[in-house]
């Protein structure tokens, strides 16, 4: 007991897994549609093939989706009320009970309000508890800063036992959900609140753990999380119009992360653009530049949002105005080519 | 005394065999070896709470040896009741409570915060088996046991569920988060006692940040309140009775207990809340209790 053990928690092999790796082209007009509806629909499903779902909330039901679980199954819906640090903790006692349950409130509430919660109850004792963030990222629009939850990421990952999700769509987000209730320990899942596009189809790969090629290339690697990755495949798009050949991933979970993913996409392509509806600090780009700093030293770009809090407006607006949008990836793919040492 | 006549004891024994019922007397000799386990670990240590452990011990021994359906061999037995301290910081009695009813070995009492033993400052679900949630940070445990409680009413399962606060804990507010969620839900399967002996650890509590009346509060939040003297045992086995005898509300137990109770020179003084005892101050505590640091370390590391 008196040696450490220094387990690596993040994944090697599963990269080099064979797989099939999708291959994305986006049409021009792309439905549209609800990352939290993946996970409402995940949990309704969850509930039928498994006794042991239980689903939480604080007076959130419908911005959520949870309320198609609580109509199926109301003897495992439990409502909290508005008390995210009591909601937090009482997941953690049905977990210990050997049930699995998920909480489902605003991110911006489930990462930091229930932060101390989060890290005591739930990850010390690596209960196995799902925490449903919703409403994350600039997206959220209107109801401005406070509900946009944009330092998740940094928080989540930093706790050690957490693992975490950020899926890019509607049918990435209904497999993440499915996935995450097979892992057992503890996941927080972060998902948006608008309309976004569909990028993935129901036979998309999607594997916890795992990082996905989405479209191949050769010049740069574009790393991305969430709705952003939508934005990365039409930046790809217009680079390729300028004769650069730009890799995209979807690399959803977070944690634990594929690092050897990374570290091929830093090899091969030579240079590296993360995209993340987060905060600069500590988010995806951070993660993967941990790797690269690490591993194989190429230059890299974050397109994220630098050091402040969000504000009201159209979801399409703020994006445009924090630079999220696929014409700041492409900028930010020219940085990063100018600074590719030549052949 | 206890509400339960004869007949329904024996009833409620062959289907509760985890759970040891001591009469008072004997929990009174068991919470006298508790509170030398307590200062023994301490001086050992040289490091943890002194205060609060030495103010739950008797509450603590009537909860292990007389209430709660365990079997120590079984952490995870199903038919378990659920205990947990709230107050994550009184590990020594904690400890003492799991080691004398047999979680795991006496001995491991004097590896208490070291770096080669399980008995971490504050409980750890990962190194101590029995440990079924972590604690520490104050205000958490009632909302871990109203999960508990809920997740037995899902399986529609008999088990208790037990939670020991603190009386300065009472401040943070998440406990009246769980206290209206347990009561909304009706959770009478869950009982909380508090050690309600007035020190935390800045001062008394009454001057830090005043909690009374603590019983109208529990009362206002549709709680069952029950009162006791923590240290009078037949008064502490009453209260669990009464507790477990009520339906539809949860029950809480204001344990009125004193700050660094069996020891004279800690009792009533907060400044004992968080320290432990030197090895002169240590051995004039076990003299009171009856025994020597070599005596009772000897017990300890024999088992
Ligand atoms: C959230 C949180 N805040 C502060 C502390 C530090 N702390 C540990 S014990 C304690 C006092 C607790 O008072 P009480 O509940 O009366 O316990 P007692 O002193 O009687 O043992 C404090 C402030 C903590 N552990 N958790
Ligand atoms: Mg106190």
């Amino acid at each position: 007991m008196a040696t450490i053990e220094i387990k690596p928690t993040d994944t090697e092999g599963a990269s080099n897994d064979p797989r099939a790796d999708a291959s994305i082209t986006l049409p021009d007009k792309v439905e549209m549609k609800k990352t939290r509806e993946g996970f409402g629909r995940a949990l309704a499903d969850l509930g039928e093939q498994d006794p042991r779902i239980v689903v939480l909330v604080g007076d959130l039901s419908e911005s959520t989706m949870v309320h198609w679980f609580a109509e199926k199954f109301p003897e495992r819906f439990i409502q909290v009320g508005i008390a995210e640090q009591n909601m937090m903790c009482i997941a953690g006692g049905l977990a210990a009970m050997g049930k699995i349950p998920f909480l489902a409130t605003y991110g911006a509430f489930a990462s930091c309000r229930s932060a101390d919660q989060m890290r005591v109850t739930v990850a010390y004792s690596n209960l196995n508890v799902k925490i449903g963030g919703a409403h994350g990222g600039i997206s959220v629009g209107p109801d401005g800063a406070t509900h946009q939850a944009m330092e998740e990421i940094s928080i989540v990952r930093s706790i050690p036992n957490m693992s975490m999700v950020v899926p890019c769509d509607f049918w990435e987000t209904y497999k993440a959900t499915i996935a995450v209730a097979k892992h057992n320990g503890p996941v927080y899942l972060r998902f948006g609140r608008e309309d976004v596009p569909v990028v993935t189809q129901k036979e998309t790969p999607f594997a916890f753990g795992r990082g996905e090629v989405f479209a191949e290339g050769r010049d740069l690697t574009i790393i991305a999380c969430g709705v952003m990755v939508y934005e990365a495949l039409r930046a790809r798009e217009t680079l390729a119009a300028q004769g650069v050949s730009a890799r995209v991933v979807d690399l959803h979970t977070i944690k634990p992360l594929d690092r050897a993913l990374i570290e091929r996409c830093a090899r091969e392509t030579g240079a590296i653009v993360t995209a993340e509806e987060h905060q600069v600090h500590g988010g995806l780009g951070g993660a993967v530049a941990e790797v690269v700093v690490q591993r194989h030293v190429v230059p890299m770009e974050l397109v994220a949002v630098h050091d402040r809090f969000g504000q009201s407006g159209k979801p399409a607006e703020l994006m445009d105005a924090f630079g999220l949008r696929a014409k700041d990836i492409v900028a930010a793919a020219e940085r990063v080519l100018a600074r590719k040492p030549k052949r | 005394m206890s509400p339960t006549t004869p007949a329904s004891a024996a009833l409620e024994a062959a289907h509760r065999p985890g759970r040891l019922a001591w009469p008072a007397e004997q929990l009174a000799a068991k919470a006298l070896d508790i509170r030398r386990d307590i200062i023994t670990l301490l001086a050992k240590a040289q490091t943890g709470h002194s205060g609060g452990p030495l103010s739950s011990a008797d509450f603590g021994a009537a909860l292990f040896f007389h209430e709660i359906n365990v079997d120590p061999a079984r952490p995870d037995w199903p038919e378990r009741d659920f205990w947990h301290f709230s107050i994550g910081h009184v590990t020594p009695v904690i400890y003492s409570l799991m080691a004398e009813r047999g979680y795991f070995p006496l001995k491991d009492l004097m590896k208490f915060r070291a770096f080669d033993g399980h008995a971490q400052g504050h409980p750890s679900r990962h190194d101590t088996p029995g440990i079924e949630v972590s604690a520490g940070s104050l205000g958490q445990g009632l909302s871990v046991c109203c999960g508990v409680a809920m997740a037995a009413r899902i399986d529609k399962h008999p088990r208790r569920v037990y939670c020991v606060m603190g009386d300065g804990e009472q401040q943070e507010g998440q406990i009246w988060e769980a206290a209206m969620f347990a009561a909304h839900y009706r959770l009478d399967q869950l009982c909380a006692v508090i050690d309600y002996n007035r020190k935390q650890i800045d001062g008394d509590v009454q001057d830090i940040m005043g909690i009374k009346p603590l019983d109208q509060k529990w009362r206002s939040f549709n709680w069952n309140v029950i009162e006791c003297d923590g240290h009078a045992m037949p008064d502490i086995l009453a209260a669990l009775a009464a507790a477990r005898a009520h339906k539809g509300q949860p029950s809480v137990i204001l344990a009125h207990t004193v700050m660094g109770q069996g020891v004279s020179y800690m009792a009533d003084d907060f400044h004992w809340h968080g320290k432990p005892p030197k090895m002169d101050q240590a051995e004039a505590a076990l003299k009171e209790l009856g025994t020597s640091y070599a005596d009772w370390s000897a017990r300890l590391l024999a088992n």
